[in-house]
């Protein structure tokens, strides 16, 4: 979809989200639901015509299907259109481009994306076993392997083919928990040193404890809207969503020809800059998929921020920290924030909302206008990217 | 008792006028479950924990402490009412333990004997019935025992912890105690933190889950509601012991509650001989009692999984100091160590199963 043949600005009138973390006494109606609120209450109250939800877990974890009708329910909106979106870590950047599309085809004029992900009822062994359900079943997790393990392999070849240093991926969760320390949903709100990352008991050599992204619980939910379905002017200050590309590669790791290079992940940033009609330089932040710090340099890759090889030197020399020219993960990240597995896409866009309305408190980039999201599903095998824009009426 | 004073009150005062205590001797140092597990790699949460022997078990432990606590006590066997053992070891699924231990002590028969079962507060369970059996003037002495051979998993992290040890208090007259009870409160939910299913031979857990909604939540609640409905605060106490399931957490919850290191230290047994289960808190408090000198108030909060946590407010007396030295000290025990290897500690354990 490009930016020509939109006929009008798909608006965000609403975000809202739970704290990540261990959620023990809260089940996952329950945290859905709670983000929904806040983002209907946002938007003043306004019922979405689809309820689009992104998971990944729940069928395995929760023994529950049926996300759509459970929460569309559950919120009191029963009559409307609800179904679940599944692309493993990409869930939530997928299920925001289904209300994106249905906005845009004029079929719904409001529509409710909501990702949540409940995990900490499951015992770790249970968890990452349900997490292997995104590779290949067949020729991936079959052999035993693991996301984690998966990861350590692209990192140990990333760090011999191009001669990085051991400690070269440090630089990523330093920034992410430097930038989780202000916010108040962040999962681990404490700034750690390279010393800390470099004493850090490996997980699967060579990637450590701080190389990973913790899987907690939580919700993430936007309220989207069309302009032209709006009484009056959207209230100030308003988001569009101004570009949208997804795209998929190889689903096994061994099947891409080249596993350092994020195919996934460049067509899809490559689609949404094109749609919004903006290039990388336009961009004021970038909301990347941190889940292991590696894929944190191929999407800088990937992405075109950065040459091949060289994505790690970005967070070696503050580029991407708050203050650095193109900042990173600016809540946290999935690193510090938490990764809530589907739910993740879904939390990258609330909070690029809160950095385009400039209400990102101390973690703010001055005067954020374009900020670039991507979600990632499995190994990179799934990408969905968006740029979302400050909504200025013509 | 009501909601608004939901403390635990006897209708005449309690106290205990015996108590033991029971290590074995063997250790086996937490290095070497990490040697076999973990290719040495990583932290352990205990420096070593106490083995039971081959010709040991959760009977013949309790009789050793019940023993003890009589010698302290120098009464009559014969006047003990009640023989209650806590543990989550007995013996056998069907056939008391305390039947046994009642039978070698010469409590028997005109005696209630019977097992507690309540995870890690087993013994303190069995404590706060003895509270109320002697309080309520059906019995003048009752013993409460909390005695475990704990099991841990081979490999999992409750194998560095899963310990052998226990105490026994014999629960008499407040006339006649070496330390008074002051009052006690119990604090239970339906919490499934830790568990071990019939004909299970080891225990599975929630792994976080069993410390913040778990451990932390139930030793809070009822060290707090004790200590404002009985009018208390830290400073008032010079000791308090909490469960310890290991280093860390007992020395968490005590300074979330407001004491001290030095107010722990006395009791804090975990470093060196491990998780001992439902005699956790118990051992804590009788090495406790073995230092305390007349007039010092200790406070003694269990917690056992499934959950829930008893605690108890307790006065040393002007009896404590002659009958501290009538019966081995929880040091002592401690002391008495002979290091075993993991191989010794499997064959011990019945690890090993042809």
């Amino acid at each position: 979809m490009t930016a020509e043949t939109q006929n009008t600005p798909i608006l965000i009138l609403g975000v809202g989200m739970t704290p990540v973390g261990e959620h023990w006494d809260r089940s996952l109606r329950e945290l859905a639901l709670e983000a929904i609120t806040q983002a209907r209450r946002e938007a003043g109250g306004l019922k979405p015509d689809v309820l689009y939800v992104a998971n990944m877990l729940s069928p395995t974890l929760s023994r529950q299907i049926h996300l759509g009708t459970l929460l569309a329910d559950f919120a009191g909106l029963r009559g409307i259109e609800a179904a679940t979106v599944e692309a493993a870590g990409a869930s939530g950047g997928l299920a925001l481009r289904q209300a994106y599309l249905a906005l845009l085809s004029g079929e719904a004029k409001l529509a409710l994306v909501v990702g949540v992900e409940k995990v900490s009822e499951g015992l770790s062994a249970e968890v990452e076993s349900a997490l292997t359900t995104a590779t290949d079943a067949d020729y991936e997790s079959v052999h035993g392997i693991t996301e984690t393990a998966l990861a350590a392999m692209l990192m140990r070849r990333y760090l011999h083919e191009f001669e990085a240093p051991a400690d070269a991926l440090a630089g990523f969760p330093i920034t992410a928990h430097a930038n989780a320390v202000a916010n108040p949903h962040a999962m681990f709100r404490r700034a750690i040193t390279r010393e800390t990352y470099q004493k850090a008991p490996l997980l699967s050599a060579p990637l450590n404890m701080f190389d990973a992204a913790p899987l907690a619980d939580g919700a993430a939910a936007l309220l989207l809207a069309r302009a032209d379905a709006l009484p009056g002017s959207p209230p100030e200050p308003a988001v569009q969503v101004s570009g949208s590309g997804t795209s998929v590669s190889a689903l096994a790791l061994h099947d891409r020809p080249d596993p350092l290079a994020f195919q996934a992940a460049a067509e899809a940033i490559s689609r949404a800059l094109k749609a919004a009609g903006l290039k990388p330089e336009a961009i004021d932040l970038f909301e990347l998929h941190d889940r292991f710090s590696i894929y944190a340099a191929l999407a800088l890759e990937a992405a075109g921020f950065a040459p091949r090889g060289q994505g790690w030197r970005m967070a070696q020399d503050g580029a991407i920290s708050l203050q650095g020219k193109l900042p990173v993960c600016t809540m946290g990240g999935s690193k510090a924030r938490g990764d809530t597995g589907g739910a993740t896409g879904v939390y990258q866009a609330v909070e690029a909302v809160l950095q385009l309305r400039g209400l990102a408190g101390e973690s703010q980039i001055p005067n954020a206008r374009h900020a670039l999201i991507q979600c990632l599903g499995g190994s990179g095998a799934t990408a969905a990217a968006h740029v979302l824009s400050r909504f200025e009426a013509k | 008792m009501t909601e608004k004073d939901p403390i635990l009150r006897a209708s005449r005062q309690v106290g205990f006028i015996g108590y033991g205590a029971y290590v074995p001797r063997y250790r086996l140092p937490a290095s070497e479950v990490a040697r076999i597990w973990k290719g040495g790699a990583g932290g352990s949460p205990i420096k070593e924990k106490a083995v039971a022997g081959l010709d040991e078990d959760v009977i013949t432990m309790s009789i050793e402490a019940a023993r003890n606590a009589l010698s302290r006590a120098a009464i009559d066997p014969t006047g003990i009412r009640a023989v209650w053992v806590g543990s989550e070891s007995h013996p056998y699924a069907v056939k008391p333990t305390s039947t046994v231990v009642a039978e070698a002590i010469g409590a028997t028969p005109h005696t209630l004997a019977a097992d507690w079962e309540f995870a890690c507060k087993a013994g303190t369970e069995a404590l706060q019935a003895a509270i109320g059996f002697v309080g309520s003037g059906m019995a003048n002495y009752a013993l409460a025992i909390g005695m475990d051979t704990a099991q841990g998993r081979p490999g999992d992290a409750l194998e560095y912890t899963a310990a052998a040890g226990g105490a026994a208090y014999i629960l008499g007259p407040a006339e006649e105690a070496l330390a008074v009870i002051e009052g006690s409160y119990s604090f239970a939910t339906d919490t499934p933190d830790f568990w071990r299913r019939a004909d299970e031979k080891y225990p599975e857990h929630g792994e976080r889950f069993t410390g913040e909604p778990a451990y932390f939540h139930h030793i809070l609640q009822a060290g707090k509601t004790l200590m404002e409905n009985l009018g208390r605060r830290p400073e008032d106490f010079r000791f308090a012991v909490f469960h310890q399931p290991n280093t860390k957490f007992p020395q968490r919850v005590a300074k979330m509650l407001g004491f001290s290191p030095e107010q722990i230290e006395a009791g804090l047994l975990a470093p060196r001989i491990g998780n001992v289960y439902a005699g956790s808190a118990l051992l804590g408090l009788t090495a406790i009692l073995d230092v305390a000198e007349p007039g010092d108030r200790i406070l003694l909060v269990s917690y056992g999984s499934g959950a829930g946590s008893d605690a108890v407010s307790l006065q040393a007396t002007h009896h404590l100091p002659e009958r501290q030295k009538l019966a081995p000290s929880t040091e002592d025990y401690i002391a008495r160590r002979i290091e075993i290897d993991y191989a010794t500690y499997a064959r011990f354990r019945g690890k090993l199963v042809m």
